[in-house]
């Protein structure tokens, strides 16, 4: 039965440089926190950082960059589908936030 | 065996589908509860952001960043602790697997009791659910319930990681089971990453 990749043919060296590059943008955000300027850009900056230091785990830690073509497929279909649904929330919060009046229907 | 009970035996194995989509199946249910963990995860953190985007005397109690660049620290570190036990436990190295598991596990006691002093410290204060010295009371309410969600899912990260590590130390779970738990463990440390930002860095106290 097949159970995935082995891991175990591979050294330590790529996940301590996973796991340096991950400190290093944690580090990147708190000096962000200290910096001047708009709080949007900074709030901004922060959040890419975040991603980035998601995508880096997500590839490397949690083994989806060595995973097969059907694993990917699928997660980034399921994926889809849940921010898709989520489309439901987002602009109501928005349209809250912007004063916009509710619907007229009663 | 009667040729009855071998045919059964042949179609009851034929029946089972043991990796779907060539996925194994252990996996495929980890990663489906992450997706659907991000996604509670996601809407908490964005009606966190949407509150404190949109209430005008939002306190920024956070003088320093000394106790959370601490918890990141730990957090990160075990990721690191969590992927060198996993690649041991796939080439047959118990001991060593069960050693870094059980660092891991005391990695994630030492973030959960940070955080619990922080909790302390800020209850201390006076910042309970439903109010605060500082400004509005959502502050207390949408702090402790992100927080306390991840707290939560560390806390049962901590008791998954030494359940399975004891249980594969004794033969009854495999690598695949040490994997699983791992995914699960890296998925923890990674909504941190969007924690921290949001609801620490944003509300540093810079002396203004």
């Amino acid at each position: 039965m097949a159970q995935g990749n082995d891991y175990s043919s591979e050294g330590t060296g790529k996940y301590l440089i996973t796991y340096f590059i991950i400190l290093a943008i944690a580090a990147l955000q708190f000096v962000l926190a200290y910096s001047g300027g708009d709080m949007t850009r900074k709030f901004t900056h922060m959040l890419i950082l975040a991603f980035i230091e998601a995508i880096v785990g997500v590839l490397f830690f949690m083994h989806i960059w060595s995973e097969n073509r059907t694993m990917k497929f699928f997660l980034m279909l399921v994926v889809f589908f849940v921010l898709a649904t989520m489309q439901y929330g987002w602009p109501d919060s928005f349209r809250i936030h912007n004063g916009a009046p509710f619907s007229s229907y009663h | 065996m009667s040729q009855a009970n071998m045919t059964m035996g042949a179609h009851h194995a034929a029946a089972v589908e043991p990796s779907p989509f060539a996925i194994p199946s252990k996996k495929l249910a980890i990663w489906l509860f992450i997706v659907a963990d991000a996604m509670t995860f996601a809407a908490c953190l964005l009606a966190y952001g949407y509150l404190r985007n949109a209430t005008a005397n939002w306190p920024t109690p956070f003088e320093g960043i000394t106790n959370v660049a601490i918890m990141t620290f730990i957090l990160v570190t075990s990721s690191l602790t969590m992927i060198l036990g996993i690649r041991a436990a796939k080439m047959g190295d118990k001991a060593a697997a069960f050693r870094w598991i059980m660092i891991t596990a005391l990695l994630g006691i030492a973030f959960a009791a940070l955080h619990l002093r922080e909790w302390s410290n800020l209850i201390g204060e006076g910042v309970t659910l439903f109010k605060n010295p500082w400004g509005t009371a959502l502050f207390g309410a949408s702090f402790y319930c992100v927080t306390g969600l991840h707290l939560l899912h560390v806390t049962g990260g901590v008791i998954a990681l030494i359940v399975v590590g004891l249980r594969y130390q004794g033969g009854r779970y495999n690598a695949d089971d040490v994997e699983v738990t791992g995914l699960y463990w890296h998925f923890v440390d990674l909504v941190w990453m969007f924690v921290v930002p949001l609801v620490y860095l944003l509300n540093l106290n810079l002396g203004k």
